[in-house]
């Protein structure tokens, strides 16, 4: 027996049953794609195609096609890393930590911001995978693995080292975590195709699904299993971004070596995400007409997220700008006070409006509660966090202790490709899920709907009736 | 258990039919085969009398083989195959291993208990499950029961217990 609280919101509108939840979700795959399907599918292809070209190009004639210097040796490449990298923490956060908490509302969301995760993660390999320029010889540079030099093995001293373990291993189980939400998905298809007489359909929706048959006993493992992934990547949400920030926070660069960066670019993380989920959402859910599935309540809910860790990114800058000048050091006052004052402080001030003044909009109930706001602001927020990790990297490093190496950087068109190359990977990816994979969680949502939407269709049914 | 092939199949609308259904067929002494629901439903494991799983002990000795792999990987790589001071530190020193260290004994974790899970359950890409009724994924309950487990009770005996425990069908299912 659940109780659900008459005082919340009820997480299913409409008055849905669990049929109709097979239904909505289903048909969507089901039918052939929509024309503005087709259309967005086209541009995606599209930009990944020059993206593409870009990324041929600099493996072909090396990274000197970037607009990387002796001085500025990190920027678009790492920014744009960092950026994808924070925008895969918030799937894994709504399926994980949100399931540790029984937070009902991810139910609906999770299935989509686990695959945004998984895309972004895959989006921000691909950065330093290029900047190691021979790709080919990554993984004897990433990995422990034999070689011919004897065997010299990798430094296991190094952040960037512990970056390869963090990143892949947070992919392998975020994936791991949203197949395994997916395999009673792929059966309801699965048993619909039977029933619609679609042989084809079946046969690859049963191999996805295992051969599903759901019962008893393995609803019951399958619940332990979903328990323990979601307490093993509890830890594995935060030690990613916390791994990410020591590439820095390890460094003897002023602006970079300070302490507060795990929790301030974890927290920075959450924020990013959830924009970007919000951005997707808010998208999918009128292509899909999933009103119903994603309601109000849910996109209210996300925004207060953005404002709790949208403060705690404020309060991380203030720390920084305050600790710059109470530790008295001269470097680190110089690099605080060229980002405020310096080349760069359009930057630095973009960062600060986007992150930091733009989501406290969020306290007013009417601006969180409006989709064209929420989106409007989703987009500025994800700005925001691009502009926040290049004034971390670029604004420590151009200026440099020798004055003589002092320098600005400017990106190349391949630069500016290789990020469109990630663009156009993640839509064309997100596309492809949205067509053939279940959008919202069936079981999940299944699970609470008769002690949600029926119970509170039929309560609204009968104040008509009494009114 | 597969060998048998006569069932009778009980649909349940709901879960809180199912739930005291399921004690009332047991209390009757007919042997339940299988309950086949949509979505995981909460102390139905209780009522059918099924033992908690022990996938979290393999998902710990998965994560502990992690552990123990990664510390001597990383302590023999830089501590004996090819020494070399980083930092001044020792060639083992153990902080910098911790990170490796954690993700590996999540990742072995992860990963060996979901293989874990696949096998026990049997679930396997190219199998075609056995289905008692489509609408199990859909929006049923449905309860299997071997006519051959449950020899001291006729057919109808069964459907007539079933239709009493709150099911809205008994059907007849026999795979050949």
């Amino acid at each position: 027996m659940q109780v659900v609280s008459g005082v919340r919101d009820p997480l299913v509108t409409g008055g849905k049953t669990v049929h109709d939840v097979s239904h909505d979700i289903s048909i969507q795959v089901e039918n052939p794609p929509a024309k503005l399907w087709y259309m967005a599918m086209a541009l995606s292809l599209a930009v990944l195609g020059y993206g593409l070209y870009c990324v041929v190009m600099v493996l072909w004639n090396g990274i000197g096609m970037w607009g990387l210097n002796k001085t500025v040796g990190w920027a678009w490449d790492i920014t744009n890393f960092v950026w994808w990298v924070g925008i895969g923490h918030a799937g894994t956060l709504i399926s994980a930590i949100l399931l540790l908490f029984r937070q009902k509302w991810r139910m609906s969301i999770n299935r989509a911001a686990e695959a945004m995760t998984i895309f972004a993660v895959i989006c921000a390999a691909t950065f330093p995978l290029i900047h190691m320029g021979r790709l080919w010889l990554g993984f004897y540079w990433a990995l422990p693995l034999p070689n011919t030099f004897g065997s010299l093995w990798v430094n296991f001293n190094s952040p960037l080292l512990w970056d390869v373990f963090a990143i892949s291993t947070y992919f392998t189980v975020s994936l791991v975590f949203w197949y395994i939400g997916l395999i009673p998905d792929f059966a309801v298809i699965r048993d619909r195709a039977v029933v619609q007489g679609k042989q084809l359909r079946a046969t690859i929706y049963n191999a996805l699904s295992f051969g599903w048959e759901g019962g008893a006993k393995t609803w019951m493992r399958y619940e332990a299993v979903a328990l323990i992934l979601a307490g093993l990547s509890t830890p594995l949400v935060l030690s990613v971004h916390t791994i990410v920030s020591m590439d820095f926070a390890t460094s003897i660069i002023p602006g970079w070596h300070t302490t507060i960066f795990p929790p301030y670019f974890v927290a920075g993380a959450i924020f990013s995400g959830f924009a970007m989920v919000l951005t997707l959402l808010l998208v999918t859910r009128k292509v899909f007409k999933l009103e119903d599935y994603i309601t109000i309540y849910h996109i209210e809910l996300m925004n207060i997220i953005i404002i709790v860790t949208g403060s705690i990114v404020g309060v991380a800058y203030i720390t920084e700008l305050f600790i710059s000048w109470y530790s008295g050091v001269e470097y680190e006052g110089y690099a605080f006070y060229n980002r405020v004052q310096g080349p760069y402080a359009w930057a630095y001030w973009s960062m600060m409006t986007c992150n930091v003044i733009s989501p406290q909009l969020f306290w007013f109930r009417k601006i969180r509660t409006s989709l064209v706001a929420t989106f409007v602001l989703s987009i500025i927020v994800n700005i925001g966090m691009w502009f926040e990790r290049f004034v971390i990297i670029v604004t420590s490093l151009h200026r440099d202790y020798v004055p003589s190496s002092w320098t600005m950087f400017h990106p190349t068109a391949y630069d500016i490709g290789e990020y469109l190359f990630t663009f156009g990977l993640f839509f064309t990816a997100f596309l492809l899920f949205a067509k053939f994979f279940p959008v919202i969680n069936m079981a999940e949502v299944k699970s609470i709907i008769r002690h949600n939407s029926e119970k509170v269709g039929a309560a609204k049914k009968e104040e008509k009736q009494h009114a | 258990m597969d060998a048998n092939k006569n069932f009778v199949v009980g649909i349940f609308d709901n879960e809180d039919i199912l739930l005291e259904g399921v004690e009332k067929i047991r209390g009757n002494g007919v042997k339940i085969h299988e309950v086949y629901s949509p979505f995981p439903v909460h102390g139905l494991d209780e009522v059918l009398g099924y033992k908690r799983s022990r996938l979290p002990i393999a998902a710990f000795l998965f994560g502990m083989t992690g552990t123990s792999l990664a510390l001597l990987m990383q302590i023999w790589m830089l501590g004996y195959d090819w020494p070399m001071i980083i930092g001044g530190k020792n060639y083992a020193s153990l902080p910098p291993f911790i990170p490796v260290t954690f993700e590996l004994t999540v990742l072995l974790g992860a990963l060996g208990m979901v293989a874990t899970f696949m096998i026990v359950s049997d679930m396997k890409p190219y199998k075609w499950p056995r289905q008692f009724d489509l609408r199990s994924t859909d929006d049923k309950h449905v309860m299997a029961i071997d006519l051959a487990l449950n020899a001291g009770k006729s057919k109808e005996d069964i459907k007539r217990i079933l239709k009493e425990a709150g099911a809205s069908e008994a059907n007849d299912k026999n795979f050949d």
